[in-house]
Formats: C-alpha cells, sequence, structure tokens
C-alpha cells in the first residue's frame, strides 16, 4: 500500500467526450487490442484522479473513504481492484 | 463505491454510443497536408509539384495545424485522415503525427508508400497509426510504375516503403488506380494483394477518374478525361467477382436507393465530417471546392463553419432545370457519384448532371435488372417495386 501510481503518460490518452472519461492507448502494448478504448465510470474517474505520481495508495484510498459513501474495506477492494485491472493494461505504472 | 462491476469498460473506439445519444459535431476530420507530390500522376485531381514553391509557402504551418487538431479533438474526433498530395512530404509529419495520436486520435494515412522509412515505420510501430495505412500502387513494375506517376526511380522507392511496413508488421491496405500503363497487370496486383493479411477483401481501384478539383487546367482536364473507363470497361472491372458484386449492391440498394429530390446534399458532407485543405479552407467533403462552400479556418473556428455555414450549405436546393428534372427524380441517385463536388470539377456549379457518372450508374442498374436496356432512371414509377424485387432475389 506504499506503492505510487501514475499514469503511463506516453501510453495512454485520457479524455472527456461528452460527458463520458475515457482512456485510449496509444502505444503499442498497451490495452488489449487495437481498437479498444476503456471507460471509466465515475468512481474508477475518481480514483485515475488520485494517481498522480504522488500519493501512496494508502492515502488514495484514505481520501476516498472521506469523499465517498461505503465502508473503507468496500472501498479499498474497489481501488486495489481498479489498480491490479489498469496495471495488467499497461494503463498505469508504478512510479 | 462498493459497486464492483464496472470500474473499467471496455468499448470499440468506432462504437457509436461512446457519444451515448448524441454524434460528436466533428467525428472525423480529413486534412490534406500538401497539394504538392514527388508523382507526376497523369491521372491526378490535385497534384501539384514537388517543390513548388508558392504552395509551399501558402500551407498551413505546423502551429496553424496544431491548433486545429486541438480544435478537432475538443469537439469529439477521433479519427484524422492525413492525405494530400503526398503528405509525407511535409518536414513537419512526424510532429504532427504523435501530436495527433497524443490527442487520443486515430490516424488514417492516405500515401504513395515512397518516402517511408525505417525511421517512420519505427515510429508507427511504437505508436501504431490505430488504422491501416491505405498505400496506392500504380504499377507493379518499373514500367509501368514509372510510366504511371512519371518519376524515375518511384518504383524502387515505393515498393522498398511496402516492404518495410511488410517487414516490421505494420498494418496496411493497397489500392490500385487503373492506367493503361498497368492494366494488364492486374491479376499479378491482386496476387499481391491477397498476400497481404491486413486486406479484408479484394483491393478497391480508382478508375472514374476526377478531374482537377482547382478546376486550374482544361488541358489536364482533357488528359484525365482521356484516361477514364468507358462505363462498359468500368462495369467488368467491378463485376470481375460477381457473387461479392451483387451482395454489395443488394445491401447498398436495401438502403439508399430513392429520388433525393431537389436537396443538394443527400450525402454526409460537412455533417459530422469535414475537409482541411492544405491552405487552411475547411471543405465540406474533399470533393467539393466550390469557393462559396469553402470557409477560413485562419479566420473562422471549425466549429463556427460547421454549425453556421456547413449547416446553411447543407440546405441548398438545386435550380437547373436538368438537374431537376434528371437528377431529382432518379430513384438511382445513391448509387451514383453525382454530387455537389463533382458538379464543381466537371462543370463549375453546384447542381450539373454529370453524363459520365450517370452512365456508368446506367450500365451498372441494367447489369443488376434495375433497368431495361436504354431505360432512364428517371421516368421509372415502380422503382420501389424494381428494388424490391431485385433485394429479394437469391
Amino acid at each position: 500500500m506504499n506503492a505510487v501510481y501514475a499514469p503511463a503518460e506516453d501510453d495512454v490518452v485520457a479524455r472527456e467526450l461528452h460527458g463520458e472519461f475515457i482512456i485510449i492507448p496509444i502505444s503499442s502494448g498497451v490495452g488489449d487490442l487495437e481498437d479498444e478504448i476503456f471507460s471509466l465510470n465515475e468512481t474508477g474517474k475518481a480514483v485515475w484522479d488520485k494517481l498522480d505520481g504522488k500519493k501512496k495508495l494508502e492515502e488514495v484510498i484514505s481520501e476516498l473513504t472521506v469523499e465517498f459513501e461505503g465502508s473503507a474495506e468496500e472501498i479499498r477492494n474497489d481501488v486495489t481492484g481498479l489498480v491490479e485491472e489498469l496495471l495488467k493494461r499497461k494503463i498505469i505504472v508504478e512510479n | 463505491m462498493g459497486k464492483k462491476s464496472s470500474y473499467v469498460v471496455t468499448k470499440n473506439l468506432n462504437q457509436a454510443s461512446l457519444w451515448r445519444n448524441t454524434k460528436p459535431l466533428l467525428g472525423r476530420l480529413d486534412i490534406e497536408l500538401t497539394e504538392r507530390c514527388n508523382n507526376n500522376c497523369i491521372h491526378c485531381c490535385i497534384n501539384l509539384a514537388e517543390h513548388d514553391k508558392t504552395a509551399r509557402d501558402k500551407e498551413l504551418s505546423t502551429k496553424e495545424l496544431k491548433n486545429i487538431l486541438v480544435e478537432a479533438a475538443d469537439l469529439g474526433c477521433m479519427m484524422v485522415r492525413f492525405t494530400g498530395g503526398e503528405p509525407l512530404l511535409r518536414d513537419d509529419f512526424e510532429e504532427l503525427y504523435i501530436f495527433t495520436r497524443k490527442l487520443g486520435m486515430k490516424v488514417i494515412l492516405f500515401t504513395n508508400g515512397r518516402l517511408i522509412t525505417l525511421r517512420l515505420v519505427e515510429l508507427f510501430a511504437k505508436m501504431p497509426p490505430g488504422e491501416k495505412i491505405e498505400i496506392t500502387v500504380y504499377g507493379m513494375t518499373k514500367g509501368s510504375y514509372d510510366s504511371a506517376v512519371r518519376r524515375q526511380g518511384a518504383y524502387e522507392e515505393a515498393w522498398q516503403g511496402i516492404n518495410l511496413l511488410l517487414a516490421n508488421n505494420i498494418p496496411f491496405v493497397v489500392k490500385g488506380a487503373l492506367l493503361p500503363s498497368n492494366k494488364t497487370e492486374l491479376k499479378e496486383f491482386e496476387d499481391f494483394a491477397s498476400t497481404v493479411t491486413w486486406m479484408d477483401r479484394g483491393p478497391s481501384y480508382s478508375m472514374f477518374f476526377d478531374l482537377r478539383g482547382r478546376r486550374d487546367s482544361e488541358k489536364r482536364n482533357a488528359q484525365i478525361k482521356a484516361l477514364r473507363l468507358s462505363p462498359e470497361e468500368g462495369l467488368s472491372i467491378l463485376t470481375r467477382d460477381k457473387k461479392e458484386y451483387m451482395k454489395d449492391k443488394k445491401q447498398f440498394c436495401a438502403k439508399f436507393t430513392r429520388p433525393a429530390g431537389n436537396n443538394l446534399f443527400s450525402c454526409g458532407a460537412g455533417k459530422g465530417s469535414a475537409c482541411v485543405d492544405a491552405y487552411g479552407k475547411l471543405q465540406l467533403c474533399m470533393g467539393l471546392r466550390h469557393p462559396d462552400t469553402v470557409f477560413d479556418l485562419r479566420k473562422q473556428s471549425i466549429k463556427t463553419i460547421m454549425t453556421e455555414r456547413f449547416a446553411d450549405i447543407r440546405k441548398m436546393q438545386a435550380k437547373n432545370p436538368r438537374y431537376m428534372e434528371r437528377c431529382a427524380k432518379c430513384f438511382l441517385k445513391g448509387l451514383c457519384e453525382q454530387c455537389p463536388g463533382k458538379s464543381w470539377t466537371e462543370h463549375g456549379t453546384l447542381d450539373t448532371p454529370v453524363q459520365y457518372f450517370c452512365d456508368i450508374t446506367h450500365a451498372q442498374a441494367e447489369y443488376l435488372g434495375l433497368l431495361g436496356k436504354g431505360e432512364k432512371a428517371w421516368t421509372v414509377e415502380n422503382w420501389q417495386e424494381r428494388i424490391r424485387k431485385f433485394v429479394e432475389e437469391v
């Protein structure tokens, strides 16, 4: 939980498009398939905004626990779940 | 929080639902980076000499192009087509390409392949365009190629470019231009095309060549006309895979055949897409350069032009009595290349019937059984019944 994560800036582009937050892989080997982009829901976007390459994951979880309803355990599971998904797809990197 | 199901939803970039119930003002932008070309094809509707200084001096600067790209992305654009002329002639191509990709937009590149270098291929490998590169092949032998493009050494350079893409596994497709110099090489070209793994179907061909889009040379237009295939010759090329042709046409006719009336714009030009010419004029499409229909991006934004100017132009009605008697009543309008752009290049107006395209369409319709020999489509009253029968027949 001391790890620090950040968007893979050279490999993905994050855009807000007509109210939808999307992540577009632009480098080879990032994401799954050529044509795929990723859409983050409101919760996902809130997590994404905090993965700034400075905050430790524990701090991210703490902040979200204050901002969102839900038990600390639920929020921890959500955040780590999302981070795992993004890491697997190389959309974020560990700093 | 706590609803685990969907932090991340994977979508296809081309999925319309990406924009929920609204489509973006601009989904795709075509950009002609230059009208200059390192080839000198006799059939080309746009090319200027590679070192034409006057043209180069008028072209959009890197900064101007970047501003246009930023506005396009802000308007929801997800795809940019770089074309020309030969777009790779621009010294800033790599910079513009990277800039576009970093805005999250895919790139379609139309090129003759001659300037594809290892450096460029390495860039495409690291940062893929997201769409297949499209290369026009002008011949399978040095003699036919160089004669079509009227440049010594072009053949070697073009095939070197193609081989670099192949060797580095960069997705591309090939297209052909049917010219007297390469007409006999059709099979050889198609055999090669069938080995290109990214080709979903046989190559497309330019053969009903457009006249000069700038209406800049009667002499060149006469040369282009002389190279055009006759409707019958064209039909024999289009129908070489009869099964595929009939299947395509049935699908097309089921959706798009009906008289368009006096509305000049029955196509989607300027609606969700647009074209920037090399000098910063925004056009509804690549073919329409009538001065009353193009607007200067150095003075107005894409948004203003698309929402105000293009919207007005798209409401334009035909006034030419010949158009109203024929094209407006023709149920084959969707099948025909007649449009304001073709009318402009051929006649300098927006609403003059272009006989050549009319003849091509009628030749196809006779082949498909939609018209009898010598019958004119605009005189047919039971067209709906004919379309239904054609679409339904096995």
